[in-house]
């Protein structure tokens, strides 16, 4: 965003970038053992994961050089943000060297726990994260507040962290290799670092110093004149937005033809301005926006969003109670909250999602008319239901992925043993039928449902939550009745992790399919507006996933090990 | 007179966002056969010095197979991202120059998993035993 708007072009190679950012993302799944070297791993282990370590360098240099080739190419800006920004990519190709070091495990040895490491993670956390930041912050305090910061003590805060930073930890490479141990602040006058360790701290105070001055920076803007509208000339869409307050976002939905909207195409902030595109009114005196298709942003629903609310922060409230009370030992108290969380999030999705409209299309303008309600893959609940159990899988994955490691580390996994035997193959295997139950009586209802058949639907869910609640004691029963004791070994430990991970989650499709049963019964779902169905399906999909796994490895796995 | 250039076939199939993923996740899941297979195997071998007996031809297989898949995306990616229509540089939004931009990100998704393919069999030809 901030490259293209000071070289005032397009971002040269966009397809580079996309290499850059779909590359990165998947090798970084391949690469995070890098963090865990010592641990005692195996060494082939290790080389495959310094090989993804090392492959990462590739899209990450890719990405770099864009930025550097656009910049050439263009018409430069020197300007507060761009500072930042060019300074953070210097800070970061250093860290970035220092990691193509640190992936190559032998060196890491050496290196670990030295400050030497903590000098590699900090040029690329300044340099990744902390000074695009603060480049971001510069960039977009006047789209947040209407107000540009000063230009004159944002340089000066640069140059004193960038120096501060790098005198900070650029010795720290040299100390490390020295031997100073990191985590520790003391050490013996004989290695002969302490002019390295000096120059450290008086760098971080530097830094410190040029930290403060941005604070005195932001300090000061309230009382600073209204910047103009879109002051850094940029051409991305987000630029639209009006300094002063509006009861809208932007006044009409605007039909896009390039990456930057606000150079390319002729008239367009005025075109938006008078509403001349789509959705200028809110004729219902509702929030409403366009759902489009990904790719080629065709408009597929108009939907209907939330408006301020105490719900969402209800529900926060309550849900950080959960975490902060265990923090403390409460348990009781966290379990209370757990309940009100949940109490929160079903009010609020009952009040506020899957609202059946009082007509089923609306015109957006020019002509289009688009539904006011979709259910499945093209509604975004049902893309939000299955990206977060995406994530959920990722971690379960996670869990599997325990149980098989200690069987190739342990020579006798599944170990035999008092409180050891379990969880034979009965119980797991009942679970796995009556998961799979729930899972059918969920699908069928989906469907005789959507065929508009009420009663039939209603009937199959009622037996999906019989079926679930049953196999969610089915699967606790196998660990609890052989007797494993978690805290004796690792092996009843993992059992009872991977069957209490799935009891959870078959209790939360319980509570799915009893909300969706109570939304038909409600007359909030019917067979043409049937989201929630659909959407709890997905998870159920999942769910089933998760049984078959969970109960194929403890009931099945001991018999073939 | 010319013949009409016939229509590549690989032109009829659809660009979308999960035929972009196609190279990484073949890395992916060379990645994850490769990294089990030899931790079972070492780990489960009577005798792990010579476990790995050079470069075991699982590995090998499912080096040339992920490589042979990612040839084949990129390729396709690569006639694809050559579309005829519309003028250079093809950076507008229709709908020739986004299959063109989808097309060629994907093949430069190709080239990476390829050598990141390549990477993640070095260790296993460098090692050669368990270790």
């Amino acid at each position: 965003m901030l490259i293209p708007t000071f070289a005032q072009r397009h971002l040269l190679g966009y397809p580079w970038i996309v290499l850059a950012a779909v590359g990165t993302a998947f090798l970084s799944f391949g690469l995070w053992v890098h963090h865990m070297f010592t641990t005692g791993l195996p060494k082939i282990s290790l080389a495959f994961f310094a090989a993804a370590s090392e492959a990462v360098a590739i899209p990450t240099g890719v990405q770099i050089f864009v930025f550097i080739a656009t910049l050439w190419a263009g018409n430069v800006k020197k300007s507060t943000p761009l500072l930042y920004a060019s300074g953070s990519l210097a800070v970061f190709v250093i860290g970035g060297l220092t990691g193509v070091m640190v992936a190559v495990a032998p060196f890491d040895w050496q290196a670990h726990d030295t400050y030497f490491i903590v000098a590699h993670l900090h040029y690329v956390l300044i340099g990744g994260t902390l000074l695009p930041l603060f480049a971001g912050l510069y960039y977009y305090w006047p789209l947040i507040t209407g107000k540009k910061l000063s230009d004159k003590l944002g340089r000066i805060a640069f140059w004193i962290m960038f120096v501060g930073m790098n005198v900070t930890f650029f010795p720290m490479h040299l100390s490390g290799l020295l031997g100073m141990p990191r985590r520790v602040f003391t050490y013996p006058e004989e290695l002969g670092i302490g002019g390295l360790n000096l120059a450290s701290t008086i760098g971080s105070y530097m830094f410190a110093t040029g930290v403060l001055i941005v604070c005195i920076d932001l300090a000061l803007s309230p009382r600073r004149p209204k910047a103009p509208r879109n002051p850094w000339n940029a051409g991305t869409l987000e630029w639209l937005a009006l300094p002063d307050d509006e009861d809208w976002g932007i006044r009409s939905v605007p039909l896009i033809e390039s990456r930057y909207p606000i150079w390319d195409q002729k008239n367009f902030v005025q075109k938006v301005d008078e509403g001349r595109f789509f959705l200028p009114d809110a004729e219902e005196m509702r929030r409403e926006s366009i759902v489009t298709s990904v790719l080629d942003a065709r408009p597929v629903q108009v939907i209907r969003l939330g408006t301020p609310s105490v719900k969402p922060m209800m529900t926060a409230v309550a849900l950080a109670g959960v975490f902060i009370l265990t923090t403390y030992h409460l348990y009781i108290w966290s379990a209370v909250s757990g309940v009100a969380t949940l109490a929160c999030v079903l009010w609020w999705l009952w009040t506020g999602t899957a609202e059946i409209p009082e007509k089923p299309t609306k015109h957006i303008g020019h002509g289009i008319e688009v539904p006011l309600y979709t259910s499945g893959p093209s509604a975004p609940g049902w893309w939000a239901m299955f990206i977060t159990m995406m994530a959920d899988a990722t971690a379960f994955s996670g869990l599997v992925f325990g149980y098989f490691f200690f069987w190739t580390i342990h020579n006798d996994f599944p170990p035999s043993g008092d409180g050891l035997n379990g969880p034979g193959v009965f119980w797991p295997m009942a679970a796995l039928a009556l998961t799979l139950a729930g899972w059918a009586a969920t699908v069928g209802a989906r469907e005789v449902h959507r065929r508009g058949n009420v009663t039939a639907g209603r009937a199959l869910l009622v037996v999906g939550i019989v079926a679930t609640l049953a196999s969610l004691f089915a699967g606790l029963a196998g660990p609890w009745y052989s007797g494993l004791d978690p805290e004796l070994h690792v092996y009843p430990a993992i059992v009872w992790t991977l069957a209490i991970w799935t009891a959870v989650h078959a209790a939360i499709g319980v509570i799915m399919q009893a909300y969706t049963l109570a939304r038909s019964l409600a007359g909030k779902m019917t067979p043409v507006y049937d989201a929630d169905l659909r959407n709890i399906t997905v998870y159920h999909h999942f769910l089933a996933l998760t049984g078959i796994v969970t109960f194929c490895t403890i009931g099945l796995f001991p018999g073939v090990a | 007179m010319k013949k009409p250039e016939r229509k590549h076939w690989a032109r009829d199939l659809k660009v979308t966002l999960w035929t972009l993923i196609v190279p990484p996740t073949i890395w992916a899941a060379h990645f994850l056969f490769c990294y089990l297979w030899v931790a079972v195997t070492c780990a489960k071998s009577s005798a792990p010095g010579t476990a790995l007996n050079g470069f075991p031809l699982a590995t090998l297989i499912a080096t040339i197979v992920a490589l042979l898949g990612i040839v084949a995306a990129g390729y396709i990616a690569r006639v694809q991202s050559e579309t005829p229509g519309d003028p250079a540089p093809h950076e507008q939004g229709t709908a020739i120059d986004r299959l063109r931009f989808l097309a060629l990100s994907t093949r430069l998704l190709a080239g990476l998993s390829f050598v990141a393919v390549i990477f993640t069999a070095l260790p296993v030809i460098v090692f050669g035993d368990c270790r």
